[in-house]
């Protein structure tokens, strides 16, 4: 069957072609055989999870699901904090639709409606949220399913109901953005709204789970008896995707009809505007700004403090990079929470099995990422590797660079834990270094030549070098927790697994030319 | 005899393939040297082992009597590698880049001040010295990275393409400068698919064609070798065609 070219079936089989080789470049890295490995393990993997749900879920079905407040609150807790992460990706997708520039400027050069293009592109955005939240609550479904029957199945629409709210609020918080901020501060406001919603939702509920019981779970908020006290009887409609996703088909179809209608009308609002907007955002390009001229330019400098120099020059003039970066240092703020409420207690409090681990392992994420952007992320890589100094005094100066900035970030939380367990402190430091270590020596390994700009695709490079990065954190991570928690010896396991990652890295690296 | 500026010998590079074969090629001291070839011909390549950004598998090259391969930093000293696509950081301003160039070269800081301004006012940058180069066109990013290649006082000036994308007035601001370095004594080798500069600025030309050095010699030595008196655009295309009918008739024997 053909097309009829530039309609909206056509555009839409344009993008899903490329969407599909993209995603399919992305697993194979262009090695056919990989994908049986995606296949094999993604298989795998799926069987393992629908395992452990399936025996998650037994005694909850065989006791006779009950519907009563309890289990509607938890469950909206639970959509809640899915739906946060949701909107926080559309709001991220939906960006990329008016700041990508891949095709854009052909097909905006051409007859074709850009409305429809947008359209096209909103659907896009759509599927690939739907497809991501089903694929992550697939094995929980299924279980459900072949233990309780089919009428669980309406979750799914649950997911496709949740997808199209947040790709329709993201697109109308984006066009509000291009309104109030312009195009040009647009990008980097809903990549920080982005990171707030998705991170600081969460965050925000464990806060709370804090304050309000010194505890950590994220849940325990949503069953205090103070919100059950507060909540609507079962009846009311607050609970309808409660109700949904738990099975019930006419408030799953209320809501898929409503959020399509919502997204189809704030498409139908949004689209007559993005070819203009988009242009607006192409012209960012070419777009000066001035500095006014250091007064400290041209001063006596080593190799090596012209090149640390120039990083944090650059990352602190880069607020989407540096936003990038630093959204992981929201993860600290429930720790640092968690440290001021029990501050001044005694040492070898509970509380730090809880923030140790948080400490290192957000440490290991930063210096992965700020390691990519110091090695491999080098705009004039060229003009760095003719300069006349050695390989090595150029890797010595980036590490630096990114280590200062660790030691930075850091430090204050350090000297408050020293002042609160000063033990502690020489663990966080000591696994945090590690880990922080471990993630530069792997980001220095797995190297490449790429531009900054490329940092949200840093993971896409190499898959290998992402995962040994998270596995080595949370080891360390693991190391720290067990250690504050008084069982240094057994610390031990985690540390040398840690390290046996590491070692797994170097053989996994390619060989540097 | 002062030493050549750059001495190539039996230079061989291949990746999927062998791209370059085995080039014997020697610059003098202020010599201005065009190097030409058709697209892949493996000019780039050559340029960039010389540079020091690509490992050589076979063969020497030794830049102003440093063994480059042996001692790199000591040769990249003397060397400037100015490339088709402008190596500038979008964030830093044209003092601001010249400034982190002068570090990494270790250039005097009242040098490097001075020569900063001066080449910022030669190329027509200093409205835009303090604006970050990221709203730069592609002609004045071009005149950025070559401020940098400048502003350490290379003795030998390798240059990939650094015309492409300059407008009639930049290309003319980038000659004189270029030209002005040669008077002083300063060695330029450039590749440019734009033959009429070639002709009218080298001294010598070489060809380059399918990873070999064709010919080489000046505009007259070349105009000699294909008999007839005519452009440089004849004789490169001839030069190539001759090479294209060899290797053809080579393969034809293999076979």
């Amino acid at each position: 069957m053909s097309l009829v070219p530039a309609s909206l079936p056509w555009l839409a089989a344009h993008e899903f072609r490329l969407a599909w080789r993209d995603a399919l470049a992305m697993m194979t890295g262009g090695h056919r055989v990989r994908l049986l490995g995606w296949i094999v393990g993604g298989g795998a993997v799926f069987g393992l999870m629908l395992l452990i749900t399936w025996f998650a879920v037994r005694p909850w079905v065989e006791a006779g699901i009950r519907i009563d407040k309890q289990t509607l609150a938890a469950i909206s807790g639970m959509g809640l904090l899915f739906w946060a992460v949701t909107l926080s990706q559309a709001l991220e997708a939906v960006t990329r639709v008016y700041y990508g520039r891949s095709d854009l400027d052909l097909i905006l050069s051409s007859p074709v409606s850009s409305a429809r293009l947008f359209a096209v592109r909103a659907g896009t955005v759509l599927v690939s949220t739907t497809a991501l939240g089903s694929l992550l609550v697939s094995p929980l479904v299924l279980s459900l399913v072949l233990q309780d029957g089919p009428r669980w199945f309406s979750t799914l629409l649950v997911i496709l109901a949740l997808a199209a709210l947040s790709v329709a609020i993201a697109m109308l918080i984006t066009r509000l953005l291009f309104q109030l901020a312009g195009p040009r501060r647009t990008r980097l406001i809903a990549q920080i709204v982005a990171g707030i919603v998705g991170a600081g939702f969460v965050i925000g509920i464990q806060a709370a789970a804090i304050l309000s019981h010194q505890g950590f779970t994220r849940l325990s908020f949503f069953q205090s008896d103070a919100l059950i006290a507060a909540a609507p009887g079962p009846d009311s409609v607050l609970w309808l995707p409660a109700r949904a996703a738990l099975g019930e088909p006419v408030p799953a179809v209320i809501m898929v009809s409503v959020s399509l209608l919502l997204l189809a009308a704030s498409i139908c609002l949004i689209a007559p505007s993005y070819g203009r907007l988009a242009t607006a955002a192409a012209g960012l390009n070419h777009i000066r700004s001035r500095r006014r001229p250091a007064r400290n330019d041209f001063r006596p400098t080593t190799q090596r403090q012209a090149l640390r120099r120039k990083e944090f020059k650059l990352l602190q003039r880069d607020p989407w990079l540096l936003s990038q970066t630093l959204m992981q240092l929201l993860y600290l703020v429930p720790p640092a929470l968690l440290l001021w409420v029990n501050y001044g207690s005694v040492s070898g409090d509970g509380s730090f099995i809880v923030i140790v681990p948080v400490l290192v392992m957000a440490c290991g994420q930063l210096a992965g990422g700020l390691a990519w952007l110091a090695i491999s992320g080098e705009d004039a890589h060229d003009l760095v590797a003719t300069a006349p100094l050695t390989r090595s005094t150029i890797l010595r100066a980036k590490i630096e660079a990114v280590l200062s900035i660790i030691l930075v970030v850091m430090a204050p939380l350090l000297l408050l834990i020293g002042f609160t367990a000063w033990p502690m402190a020489i663990i966080v430091a000591i696994c945090a270094a590690s880990a922080a270590a471990a993630s530069t020596a792997i980001q220095l390994w797995f190297r490449v030549t790429a531009k900054r700009s490329m940092f949200r695709r840093r993971q896409v490079a190499s898959r290998a070098a992402t995962l040994c990065e998270a596995f080595s954190s949370i080891l360390w991570a693991g190391t720290g927790a067990l250690w504050a928690g008084g069982l240094a010896w057994l610390a031990l396991g985690p540390a040398l697994l840690a390290l046996g990652v590491l070692g797994l890295a170097r053989l996994l690296a390619p060989r540097q030319a | 005899m002062p030493a050549a500026a750059l001495s190539i010998s039996g230079l061989k590079k291949s990746f999927d393939r062998p791209v370059v074969k085995g080039i014997e090629l020697t610059i003098r001291p202020g010599e201005f040297y065009a190097l030409l070839g058709p697209n892949g011909a493996g000019k780039t390549t050559i340029l960039r082992m010389v540079a020091g950004l690509l490992k050589p598998d076979a063969g020497s090259i030794s830049v102003l009597g440093s063994d480059a391969l042996a001692d790199p930093v000591a040769a990249k000293r003397r060397m400037a590698w100015v490339s088709d696509e402008p190596m500038v950081y979008d964030r830093l301003s044209p003092l601001e880049y010249l400034d982190f160039v002068a570090g990494l070269w270790q250039v005097d800081p009242a040098r490097a001040r001075q020569s900063a301004h001066e080449l910022i006012d030669w190329l027509g940058l200093a409205p835009y010295a303090n604006d970050l180069c990221g709203g730069f066109s592609k002609g004045m990013l071009q005149k950025v990275a070559l401020a940098g290649a400048l502003v350490h006082h290379p003795d030998l000036i390798i240059l990939d393409e650094p015309l492409t994308g300059l407008d009639a007035g930049s290309a003319r601001q980038v000659k004189d400068v270029l030209r002005s370095k040669t008077a002083a004594g300063v060695t330029v080798i450039m590749t440019t698919h734009i033959l009429e500069v070639a002709e009218r600025m080298a001294e010598r030309i070489g060809v380059i064609a399918d990873g070999r050095l064709i010919a080489e010699g000046t505009l007259d030595e070349l105009r000699t070798r294909i008999g007839r008196e005519t452009t440089l655009e004849e004789i490169f295309l001839d030069l190539v065609a001759q090479s294209s009918a060899e290797q053809g008739k080579d393969r034809q024997n293999a076979a």
